[in-house]
């Protein structure tokens, strides 16, 4: 099937796909880089005028964006962390042999099916809320003061709802790729006398590494853009203390009918999520190397 | 030292028992092979050794120390799989390295005794490959480089040749052989290739159903075979065995005759029968001979490679009398 004829007419056939693709991708981000040179706000029609760099000097020195850069970070880093570390732990203990092993991973893998403006409206009146929630009810019934999760802790907080919603997914992925581990290394390591720990570390750490790197790149590309979370908790606040980049733009044009400067955060988002890329690739793309 | 004992051991999955009592003394400096046909509980048998199965009852001894409860670790064996069980993400110098390294071997003694196992295995230009660029020989060779850095009382191979082509299998057999006259250490080697079994063993432990059938070196299961399982199982091609008015003539259930020991003559002999399928080997041909009013099963007869038969042709076969394998009702040899 690698004829010259076959190779060509290949070609023709997945052209469509392509160039659908290409002009669905093109066509927002040119309209989005055009924007953001221009002063466009909703509350002025008709009076889009050119204006530069302007909309992104305004966006790069707001206090907000330094503020919104971390937070995005934190929570990014903070989430994958959480369910790297947390998914494998998970992943071994359902790799034993146990009763009702396929429930509980039907039940392990539920939270990923649960949306995430209704899981953090859950979280946020059941369980973390300091009058009603479960949380406030446990601590008062040790005679401890109830904690309110959202005002004090509130990056912490969503960092922690995130990682609930993604813990399936990082736990489901390593399982498989768990399962997949020859048992007899397992045997030959324990022969050449390598204790759990060692086993742990030398022998199921290193096979795993490919399925933790696609855990981590995926869980990127989704984590750089957590919404919903913060809009149904937070909003963002208290003042700028869960806002991140997505969350900021969205205010910038949204809220402040800006879209000159929300089209200039986008670019600037869409370039940090190119350095983020650029740089995972670096330290962690050659373990998909085959 | 590596004198391993068996006492009474068994082993059941569940409600299936895998392995009915079983006694067995494996002495110093031995090549063992366990060989039977698949399922019959060999390799059980060799993890049970191993420690990578808890036994269910029974005692095992090493060097008369009960090591039924020992961790695999400690009980001094190493163990070389049929899949090898190298580590993929190491080079071959920290495949052979990693026991040592679990044992707390030093540095330089490390490297000395991976230097020595790369030489006599021939691995030396390949010590910083991973395992994922060598061939099925050469994984073959670093997993049996890995046991033996180890130095232990006692080698356990695990059908280590199965994976491999016939021609490689031949060559890794004789050193595996060689290794085993350099080293003078114990090895138990678990295959179900007879030929395997044959050339390589001081002593074979054929077993069926997790019994052991017979014990003893390849020529005494060669020669005296204890029953009619043994016999059809030892020798390649098999053993004829004659049932039925043939048998009752010497008094017994069950004759067996090896392809061998059969007279071949296009003139005259005791049966006679047509010739089925030849099979040219060169130096010998295996003829299977039908319609000899012995029973269904065509007999093997081994002739010379030049015997000029076809296809169809009669054929008249006289067996050595003194060759004569007599089995009774119960397959025990009578």
């Amino acid at each position: 099937m690698a004829t010259k004829a076959s190779r060509a007419a290949a070609r023709l056939m997945i052209s469509p796909a392509v160039l659908l693709l290409l002009g669905w991708m093109i066509v927002p981000l040119s309209m989005t880089l055009y924007f953001s040179f221009l002063r466009y706000n909703l509350l002025m029609p008709g009076m889009e005028e050119f204006t530069g760099w302007t909309n992104y000097r305004f966006f790069l020195t707001d206090p907000a964006f330094t503020a919104a850069l971390w937070n995005t970070l934190l929570l990014v880093g903070g989430v994958l962390l959480i369910t790297t570390v947390g998914g494998t732990l998970l992943a071994l203990l359902m790799d034993q042999p146990f009763w009702g092993q396929g429930i509980v991973r039907i039940l392990v893998i539920a939270p990923f099916f649960v949306m995430p403006t209704v899981s953090a409206l859950v979280w946020k009146n059941m369980f973390m809320n300091p009058v009603n929630g479960l949380f406030a009810h446990l601590a008062k019934f040790f005679g401890l003061q109830p904690y309110d999760f959202l005002a004090q802790a509130p990056l912490g907080s969503i960092i922690f709802i995130v990682s609930w919603q993604w813990l399936p997914f990082a736990t489901l992925i390593l399982l498989t790729a768990l399962q997949s581990l020859d048992q007899e290394q397992l045997e030959a390591a324990e022969m050449d006398g390598a204790g759990p720990l060692s086993r742990f570390f030398y022998i199921m750490v290193p096979h795993l590494a490919r399925a933790i790197t696609v855990v981590i790149l995926i869980q990127t590309i989704f984590l750089l853009s957590v919404f919903a979370e913060i809009l149904v908790t937070t909003n963002g606040g208290p003042g700028v203390a869960s806002t991140n980049l997505t969350y900021l733009i969205y205010m910038q044009s949204l809220l402040q009918f800006d879209v000159g400067g929300g089209s200039a955060g986008g670019v600037v988002a869409i370039i940090l999520a190119n350095i983020v890329a650029i740089f995972l690739m670096r330290m962690i793309g050659k373990n998909l190397e085959a | 030292m590596g004198r391993i004992t068996l006492d009474k051991v068994t082993k059941s999955f569940g409600d299936v028992n895998v392995i009915p009592p079983l006694d067995l003394t494996i002495n110093d400096g031995e090549f063992v092979v366990f060989v039977g046909p698949s399922g019959c509980g060999k390799s059980t048998l060799l993890r049970l050794i191993a420690g990578l199965e808890d036994v269910t009852s029974g005692q095992i001894r090493i060097d008369g120390e009960d090591a039924t409860d020992m961790p695999p670790a400690k009980r001094g064996l190493a163990m070389v799989f049929q899949s090898y069980a190298l580590y993929p993400h190491m080079s071959v110098r920290k495949n052979i390295a990693f026991p040592m390294k679990m044992a707390g071997v030093p540095q330089d003694e490390q490297k000395r005794r991976i230097e020595a196992a790369a030489k006599s295995l021939n691995l030396t230009d390949y010590l910083d490959r991973r395992p994922g660029q060598l061939s099925g020989g050469q994984r073959q060779r670093v997993a049996i480089g890995r046991a033996i850095v180890r130095e232990p009382s006692a080698f356990l191979f695990d059908e280590p040749l199965s994976n491999l082509d016939a021609a490689l299998r031949v060559n890794m057999r004789l050193e595996i052989s060689e290794l085993h006259n350099a080293l003078k250490t114990t090895m138990i080697y678990v295959t179900h290739d007879q030929v395997e079994a044959m050339t390589m063993a001081d002593k074979i432990v054929v077993l069926r159903a997790g019994n052991i059938e017979q014990v003893g070196s390849p020529l005494e299961l060669y020669h005296t075979p204890q029953n009619e399982f043994v016999a059809g199982f030892i020798g390649s091609p098999k053993m004829n065995l004659i049932r039925g008015a043939e048998a009752d003539k010497h008094g017994v259930a069950t004759i067996g005759i090896r392809p061998e020991h059969l007279a071949a003559s296009t003139e005259s002999g005791l049966w006679q029968g047509t010739v089925g399928v030849a099979e040219h080997l060169g130096s010998d041909t295996f003829l299977h001979v039908h319609d000899h009013g012995l029973g269904s099963e065509p007999l093997t007869v081994r002739v010379d490679g030049e015997m000029p038969v076809r296809h169809g042709d009669r054929i008249f076969l006289t067996p050595d009398e003194s060759k004569l394998h007599r089995f009774d009702m119960q397959g025990l040899r009578a």
